[in-house]
């Protein structure tokens, strides 16, 4: 690896994120916005789900748009030839992914820190851990989707068949993390299930950020998504192939 | 003799259910070296071994006496792809930059590049807004960073009006007068005579190997289009 070309490739995607107004308004303002909806919509009916279900979104979000920024962008790279002249460059594939992975971890610490400032000051979630640690999940979670989407990336020919990843991927995780029936009051089987999926971890970090002081589950939880993200990512370096037929 | 900057023995290549290259074998050294043939002959494909991003499926490629596409030569080699290979929405210099950065060039390098293909009015634009030449100019600016001593081009001059394409084959010459070795594809039979040694390819195969004018003489004709076509002639007889 080396660090001169990884930071290049970090550098050149956040040009690249900050040229697509629209992609950056993604980003930024409509996990704020749909937060937002999400606490108007309890207002009047329960105030305290907001409560219970606030956090999860906040581990979902960056998951689901890095997924999609993410399987999007690499596709572009590897049906455009950039890749294949990258890769005739001295660019080493963690060069490449780490750069992928530090520029998306950026822009996720960002958009944390504007969900997680409209949630707790405007939106009166109550968070009980230490604020930082909510972003530093935030940014395990966002690479956990990047990771997820360059993966994908290799098995999609079109941006459309590479969208498509996104529901048969994305959407069962979401079902199963906790966020509409509790996971322990799930069917045993479906449980299990939700017990080796990493968006349950994410969701699980927040809520106990939530609802305790202590920390040590929190790491625990961190480390869960942070595997799947590295093995996601060397899923990933493994379908980036110098050669090709 | 003078070192070969390529060497190619006995190449053999699969894509699909075709097998695009077969037995092949072929030696590189300094000027403009000219491969044409028609479309799908198999140019892309052979270019892509000379860098390294083609599987092979037998056969070897060497580059300046190394495995092609292996580490020590990837500053060494110079790449232009067939399809345009810069990012849409950054601008000319910005992608520059970017691959110099890679390529560990400095910022001296990207200036030179912009110039050399004549596009200093447009570094500052998106290269999505730029005309179909521009943008390969600019695909092939990338490839002259970091003073590559093989250039490797696709079919740089598709597409490019006469102009531009006569200043882009002086330039071609003038770096192969500085010692670089340019092995440069195209489908346009009348940039054959541009190139020191010309290549002419047809399924795959090498069917002519030696200067423009040594292979109008040997065909017997006045250009070489018209040779492509006596050799296809004479090498379809030789075969029945
Ligand atoms: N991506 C690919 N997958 C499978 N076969 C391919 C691919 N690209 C090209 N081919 C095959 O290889 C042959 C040679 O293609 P190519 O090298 O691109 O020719 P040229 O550059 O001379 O037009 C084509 O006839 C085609 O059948
Ligand atoms: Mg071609």
């Amino acid at each position: 690896m080396n660090l001169r070309i990884t930071l290049a490739v970090a550098h050149r995607v956040l040009i690249q994120l900050r040229r697509d107004k629209r992609t950056m308004a993604m980003l930024l303002v409509l996990p704020c916005v749909l937060i937002s909806l999400l606490w108007w919509i309890y207002e009047d009916a329960n105030p305290m789900l907001f409560d219970s279900i606030g956090p999860a979104l906040l581990a979902i979000f960056p998951v689901i748009v890095m997924f999609l920024v993410t399987s999007v962008t690499t596709l572009r790279e590897r049906s455009s030839g950039t890749l294949e002249r990258l890769l005739a460059m001295p660019m080493g594939k963690l060069d490449f992914l780490v750069g992928y992975a530090i520029a998306f971890g950026l822009v996720a610490a960002v958009q944390s820190v504007l969900a997680v400032g409209v949630s707790v000051g405007l939106l009166g979630l109550d968070v009980v851990g230490p604020l930082w640690l909510l972003t530093v999940v935030a940014v395990v979670d966002a690479i956990l989707g990047s990771a997820l989407g360059l993966f994908v990336s290799a098995f999609a020919q079109t941006e459309f068949q590479a969208v498509q990843f996104m529901p048969a991927i994305i959407i069962p995780q979401l079902l199963l993390c906790g966020l509409l029936v509790p996971r322990d009051a799930m069917p045993p089987f479906l449980e299990a299930i939700s017990d080796v999926l990493p968006l349950s971890y994410a969701v699980d970090a927040m809520q106990h950020l939530t609802t305790s002081t202590s920390t040590g589950q929190v790491w625990q939880d961190v480390a869960v998504v942070a595997a799947f993200a590295v093995g996601g990512l060397a899923l990933g370096a493994a379908t980036l192939r110098r050669r090709t037929d | 003799m003078m070192n070969n900057a390529v060497e190619i023995r006995d190449l053999h290549v699969v894509r699909g259910r075709h097998t695009v290259l077969e037995h092949l074998d072929l030696a590189i050294g300094g000027g403009v070296t000219g491969l044409l043939g028609p479309s799908g002959c198999g140019k892309s494909t052979l270019m892509r071994c000379l860098v390294g991003v083609q599987r092979i499926a037998d056969g070897s490629v060497e580059v300046f006496g190394k495995p092609a596409g292996s580490a020590p030569l990837r500053d060494r080699v110079g790449y232009v792809t067939q399809a345009v290979s810069v990012y849409d929405d950054l601008t000319v210099a910005e992608n520059l930059r970017f691959f110099a950065r890679v390529l560990g060039a400095g910022r001296d390098h990207v200036d030179r590049a912009v110039a050399s293909v004549d596009l200093e009015e447009y570094a500052d634009d998106v290269v999505g807004r730029l005309s179909g030449g521009q943008r390969s100019r600019a695909s092939l600016a990338v490839a002259l960073l970091g003073e590559p001593e093989l250039l490797v081009l696709d079919e740089p001059t598709v597409g490019l009006d006469p102009v531009l394409r006569e200043e882009l084959w002086t330039l071609f010459h003038q770096l192969a007068d500085s010692g670089v070795a340019v092995f440069v594809s195209s489908h346009v039979m009348d940039e054959a005579e541009r190139c020191d040694r010309l290549l002419l390819m047809r399924e795959g195969r090498i069917i002519a190997d030696g200067s423009p004018d040594d292979i109008k003489q040997r065909a017997g004709v006045d250009d070489v289009e018209a040779a492509f076509l006596a050799i296809v002639r004479q090498d379809r007889g030789d075969a029945s």
